[in-house]
């Protein structure tokens, strides 16, 4: 007997409604951002190729916060911490390099700072299980704190030449070393991910945990896993500032959780958990960083920005939660 | 004789002192469907419970083919080929078919990225071999509830199992997908597989079980086949001679000459149809049925809880239309739901904080509450309904069953209600508790009360009700008073559509 029933719910072919749409809105929402502003602001130079590698750079720490943060989210957890490491680690690479222990020294005490505060976020949520949002809203102002401690609130200037070169104002050829940083771990993110078991693993923790559990996903071991990714990135987007500035700064990465998050949620990815998209999220941050690009080039202020950033996210989750009924 | 696959024996378990599985033996042959049947209670779900490594015996043996295995874990349980059947909640929904049936076991490539094109070729080869139409790469989440199981059943062959178990896994499917479920089953036997199938639902047992074990009161009984024996032997053996005083019938009285003071008329919804119901004051109603069956779905419709298509509600006489639970309380209707712990308590808040909730317009002095007269109330409540608890201001969820479901009569006796709506009201009670919740409940009716009581215990069932509803696939279909139902067999009967 063949088990072909007609009214049996049949799997839908592949649905191109309203799922799809969703995954793809961003681009359409970025092409129309870039056509809007390449129209009002030609005058002002907006599409020169200066003002879009411009904008490349001052959103490459926002970059590479969200490709972690995509992973965060995908387990239907979040980290709003990652500002506030960014933060603390510029001021410790700085205080690093100051102290004579080079471009690796730097290094290892900005990306370090952020694996402890990523290890401590993901040990409170595991083993504690407290909620993340209060684990990091916690962490959040607590590093932050530190960030000001560490030296009284005056920064740190880097006057290692080598070191601003690589982790922030340098050019390689016409092709700015920000955008390498980008790409690489974009590269890198897309493929762990989409391609590797971790990647798998972290879908399913969002998907459905205790289903995860039963599959036989370390699904406690994944969720310290991607609070660890989110530590080392902000750990590193706080040197790239560090690199960019010339100089650590406790004031560095000052509302970036908000980007970061709108990035990723504009990008496609689930604030429930489950469904992730690294190409999704990097355009979600390019938009971002255009949006904050074409707002200042049209003269409005930080505070302005603050408010469109804001209605942002909440358009985007209100979008995604729509296409999640479905 | 044929060396049976699994077999499992002298087990016992206790919890807390209290034996929850006497001395039972169980055992499966290889490719048979064998029907695991008894009352509520009866130690089905403890013994497999048992077998997946959720518990572990205090003593008794499992063999599997003869040779005897140590189960502590439901990774245990794999190892040793058997496979639980979940109903839906074991996939992953945002994952596709083969993501989901190889999750943690996919292949690599050779530089150890997932090879998701081998995952999907031999979900593809799998599928085609159960003979499910589903394609790999669909989203579990598209697919329906039967393709659920399906999934899940093909997840589990994947990991070699034997012998599968389910648990009432035509619950939630409708009458086509149940057969497509049932000609995949018997291919599954076909091919060798075992199958523990655990119902309620005696046409299926009939229909697709080779054997049945039947348990009672957490002690093995009898196993028979199928085609041996009928459904009165196997009613009696469920039923036993079990005589509990405490689940006696009262013969009540109530008065029949004035108006009723419920009605239902051609009341409609998603998962109802046509119901039409009478209760006069003083009048204990059972709704009996299957899972399944509607009768859960109806307290939800008549609750506003799940939106009604058509029909009419009437409350002393007068039409009331019932959008959510808070007209539904204002129309002086009170449900007390199935799930207590999920629906029915706030087990953080205290006793009195639980049983005031409803009433908290009714305890307010001006913009405050009065904390005077609900500690009062509570007391009150605590006295009256012989709850344990060391005082008012404790968390509910530290008492026991029994006390937090007494809380949560309290909750709505609380507020007076003129229509009692109760969802299997002594689930997960102690005996004592329960008596004691029969007597809350026969105590309301004697206040005028009108009472409807869902329950699937049926000794519960015929303690308490003056008249019986017999609900099968969202309708009514039959309606005895207690005075006509002569004994807990015939009530069986009745549910079973016999």
């Amino acid at each position: 007997m063949q088990s072909k029933v007609s009214s049996v719910q049949k799997p839908a072919a592949p649905s191109l409604k309203g799922f799809e749409w969703r995954n793809y809105i961003v681009y359409f929402a970025f092409v129309g951002v870039l056509i809007y502003f390449s129209i009002s602001l030609s005058d002002e130079g907006f599409l020169t190729s200066a003002n879009l590698l411009n904008i490349v750079r001052q959103t490459a720490t926002i970059s590479l916060m969200a490709l972690a943060m995509t992973f965060v989210i995908s387990t239907g957890e979040i980290d709003l911490s990652v500002g506030s490491i960014a933060a603390l680690s510029s001021l410790v690479g700085a205080l690093a390099i100051q102290a004579g222990y080079g471009i690796i020294g730097g290094l290892i005490g900005g990306v370090g700072t952020g694996l402890v505060v990523g290890l401590i976020n993901g040990l409170l949520v595991t083993k504690v299980a407290i909620p993340s949002f209060l684990v990091t809203l916690g962490t959040m102002g607590a590093v932050k704190g530190a960030a000001m401690w560490v030296t009284d609130t005056a920064p740190v200037p880097i006057v290692d030449a080598n070191f601003n070169f690589i982790f922030g104002s340098g050019d390689i050829g016409p092709i700015p070393v920000l955008l390498i940083w980008t790409l690489v771990f974009t590269v890198i993110a897309h493929i762990l991910l989409r391609k590797t078991s971790f990647g798998r693993q972290v879908l399913a923790t969002g998907g459905n945990e205790s289903a995860a559990r039963f599959s036989g996903v370390k699904t406690m071991k994944i969720k310290l896993m991607v609070f660890l990714a989110t530590g080392l990135m902000a750990g590193l987007a706080g040197l790239l500032y560090a690199g960019r500035m010339n100089a650590g700064r406790f004031s560095f990465g000052e509302g970036d959780e908000l980007s970061v998050i709108a990035a990723v949620i504009l990008g496609g990815t689930s604030l429930f958990g489950g469904v992730g998209t690294i190409i999704g999220t990097i355009v979600g941050s390019l938009m971002i960083g255009t949006i904050n690009n074409g707002l200042i080039i049209m003269g409005l202020d930080v505070s302005q920005q603050m408010i469109i950033k804001g209605v942002i996210i909440i358009l985007a989750v209100a979008f995604g939660k729509k296409a999640m009924k479905r | 004789m044929e060396q049976p696959i699994l077999e499992m024996r002298g087990i016992n378990k206790a919890f807390n002192g209290i034996t929850v599985l006497n001395d039972v033996h169980f055992s499966v042959k290889k490719g048979e469907v064998h029907a695991l049947m008894g009352g509520n209670g009866a130690g089905k779900s403890t013994l497999m419970k048992i077998l997946t490594g959720v518990y572990t015996a205090d003593s008794g043996e499992i063999l599997i083919e003869g040779q005897p295995v140590t189960i502590k874990s439901y990774d245990e349980a794999q190892k040793n080929n058997i496979s639980m059947i979940f109903q839906e909640f074991s996939l992953i929904p945002t994952l596709t078919v083969a993501q989901n049936i190889y999750l943690t076991r996919e292949k690599k490539t050779s530089i150890g990225l997932l090879d998701d094109k081998d995952c999907e070729k031999k979900t593809e080869k799998l599928l085609e071999e159960l003979g499910v139409d589903i394609r790999p790469n669909d989203l579990v989440h598209n697919l329906g509830v039967g393709y659920w199981q399906m999934t899940e059943i093909a997840k589990a062959l994947s990991q070699e199992a034997k012998i599968l178990i389910m648990d009432e896994p035509t619950s939630s499917l409708t009458k086509n997908e149940t057969e497509v479920l049932f000609s995949f089953i018997n291919k599954l036997k076909a091919k060798g597989y075992s199958i523990i199938y655990i119902s309620h639902r005696m046409d299926e047992i009939f229909e697709i079980c080779d054997r049945i074990t039947i348990m009672r009161d957490g002690r093995y009984v009898t196993t028979e086949k199928c085609s041996e024996t009928d459904l009165d032997t196997v009613i009696s053996h469920i039923v036993g001679m079990q005589f509990d005083q405490a689940f006696e019938w009262k013969e009540r009285t109530y008065a029949l000459d004035v108006p009723p003071i419920f009605e239902v008329r051609n009341l409609s919804a998603e998962h109802v149809q046509d119901i039409n119901l009478k209760i006069q004051p003083g009048e204990i109603v059972g709704i009996a049925g299957l899972m399944g069956s509607g009768r859960t779905e109806l307290l939800r419709n008549l609750f506003g809880i799940d939106p009604i298509k058509s029909g009419d509600i009437y409350i002393n006489g007068q039409k009331h239309s019932i959008k959510n639970p808070k007209n539904a309380i204002e129309a002086g209707l009170a449900l007390i739901p199935e799930d207590r712990r999920m629906q029915g308590l706030v087990l953080e808040h205290s006793v009195k904080d639980n049983m005031t909730l409803p009433i908290l317009s009714k305890v307010k002095k001006g913009a405050f509450i009065d904390s005077k007269k609900s500690n009062e109330i509570s007391k009150e409540f605590v006295r009256k309904l012989n709850i344990k608890t060391d005082n008012i201001f404790k968390k509910a969820g530290l008492l026991s069953g029994g006390n937090q479901q007494k809380i949560v009569l309290a909750k709505w006796l609380a507020n007076d209600p003129t229509v009692l709506m109760l969802d299997e009201p002594t689930i997960g009670v102690d005996i004592g508790a329960k008596t004691e919740i029969v007597e809350i409940i026969r105590a309301m009716a004697e206040n005028g009360k009108a009472i409807l009581v869902v329950s699937s215990e049926l000794p519960e069932l015929l303690a308490l009700s003056d008249r019986v509803i017999i609900m099968h696939d969202g309708k009514i279909k039959k309606e005895m008073t207690r005075r006509e139902i002569k004994s807990e067999e015939e009530l069986q009967y009745a549910i079973q559509g016999f």
